[in-house]
């Protein structure tokens, strides 16, 4: 079934970036990048570049599809024409649509939408470039960029994928692994509560290697959690010494 | 009981706060005994109620709030104001009539059109209904003049200052007229414009600085400076 294709994995147990299998790719966060939206983020993680802006809460229009009870969660994952090798329609595709539902799935355990019923919260999520992993950092950011918008949520949420590439399971795969290896599984979490608000999976993974990966994609998720709430507390700084000379 | 936080210390959503018998204040909220942030903010401790003054919000609508709107849409006999939170506000014209509404002789877009400033009570408001405003009450009503400064909601309480300390400084220091909006919007009327100017200084002055001690003396002396150049 694969193609003959260079090792993934070289004989010193590194992957083809030079990263050991339980290493993340390098990441650089950013909260507060846009000015006109109401909450914004940005991520770099290895070759992914993503932006998120949130608008929200909101008059929703039209209005029929408003909620009684709670707030309603509007996501759309979209990928630039030029954030592939080959151009993309930038028509929204199938698994642009279907990454978005399960993105929104992702994030909405998190937000207090019954705060606000009858309103709209829009999370706009645009991938710059892409290699590998984008849902996950998808909603690594989307997450900062709804805390920067002021709205309540009961943790943020920490996204990242394990799998197995070349018999070995390795965190946070890109591209390339993903495409050629074994079994991918991204994975978030909201690491305060230890809840997983999405689990998906596809390739082959023994029971034991699934617990095994899982594991390694939980402890990726801390590792970034992390990371997010140094990016939020950042854009305080400021303020922060403030109080501190108090 | 214990609680997991210094005074004053920068908590981001998610972060556990405290565990036992507190009480969960503004921004937080009670799991089993464990308490948690949700918003980025400050976090405090004041009695066995543990709250967190959010750096970014945004406005939610309370009976009783005076509130700075702008009219965004002309109806049959109501007008829609946009008030900076999550709800359009709903003004009636039976309220600004003062006599029944009659269409055939009452112009609504001759009394308030669309872009004008008006200062509002908000007089009902519900999770089902969107917030109703009456401009009956003396200094209510159509903004004909001054200047327009906004704000984040939750800086509001500081630039009102503790018993209104700080805002009655600042009208006094730069002999201006100015109204708060509770929706972070704030009304600031001089007799010159550079009256005006002062009294925006001091209002971006406090939102920069609101959570420094000593804020009223530095505003006034930066205030008397200003005036001496």
């Amino acid at each position: 079934m694969r193609k003959t294709h260079e090792k993934l994995i070289n004989e010193n147990s590194t992957r083809l970036d030079g990263r050991k299998s339980n290493q993340l790719r390098p990441i650089k966060i950013e909260v507060g990048t846009l000015s006109n939206a109401d909450g914004s983020a940005y991520i770099e993680q290895g070759k992914n570049k993503i932006l998120a802006a949130v608008y929200g809460p909101k008059e929703l229009h039209p209005k029929h599809r408003a909620l009684p009870d709670r707030a309603l969660l509007i996501c759309r994952y979209h990928m630039a024409p030029f954030s592939v090798q080959e151009r993309k329609s930038p028509a929204p595709s199938r698994r642009e649509i279907e990454i978005s539902k399960v993105i929104r799935e992702a994030l909405e355990p998190s937000v207090f939408v019954e705060y606000y019923p009858r309103t709209s919260i829009d999370i706009f999520i645009e991938v710059l470039q892409a290699d590998g992993g984008t849902r996950c950092s998808g909603i690594t950011v989307a997450s900062l960029a709804l805390a920067d918008a002021g709205i309540p949520m009961h943790d943020l949420v920490s996204a990242c994928a394990a799998g197995k590439v070349d018999g070995q399971l390795v965190l946070d795969l890109n591209d390339i692994e993903d495409k050629e290896g074994e079994a991918d599984l991204p994975l978030a979490l909201m690491p305060n509560l230890n809840a997983i608000t999405l689990i998906q999976m596809d390739g082959d993974l023994s029971i034991n290697e699934f617990e095994q990966t899982l594991n390694l994609a939980k402890e990726g998720c801390k590792q970034i959690h992390a990371l997010q709430k140094d990016a939020l507390k950042a854009k305080y700084a400021a303020v922060k010494e403030v109080v501190e000379e108090k | 009981m214990t609680t997991y936080f210094e005074k004053r210390q920068l908590v981001t959503p998610g972060d556990l706060l405290a565990e036992g018998k507190y009480r969960a204040g503004e921004n937080t909220y009670k799991d089993d005994d464990k308490i948690y942030a949700t918003r980025i903010g400050i976090a405090n401790l004041e009695d066995t109620t543990i709250y967190v003054v959010a750096l970014k919000a945004f406005y939610v609508p309370s009976v009783g709030d005076m509130v700075i709107g702008k009219i965004v849409e002309v109806g049959i006999s109501i007008w829609i104001v946009d008030i900076n939170a999550p709800y359009l506000a709903v003004l009636r014209a039976s309220d600004v009539l003062d006599r029944p509404f009659n269409p055939r002789r009452d112009a609504l877009p001759a009394i308030f059109d669309v872009n004008d400033l008006i200062i509002a009570k908000l007089v009902a408001y519900d999770r089902t209904h969107d917030p109703v405003l009456t401009v009956r009450e003396p200094d209510l009503g159509k903004i004909t003049r001054g200047q327009i400064v906004e704000v984040t909601p939750t800086k509001i309480p500081r630039i009102i200052g503790r018993k209104g300390s700080m805002i009655s400084m600042i009208k006094k220091e730069t002999k201006c007229q100015i109204t708060i909006g509770q929706n972070g919007v704030i009304l600031i009327s001089g007799k010159t414009p550079e009256d005006e100017r002062l009294a925006v200084m001091a209002i971006r002055k406090i939102e920069q600085e609101s959570h420094t001690s000593g804020l009223t003396d530095r505003v006034t002396e930066m205030i008397r400076k200003e005036k001496e150049v």
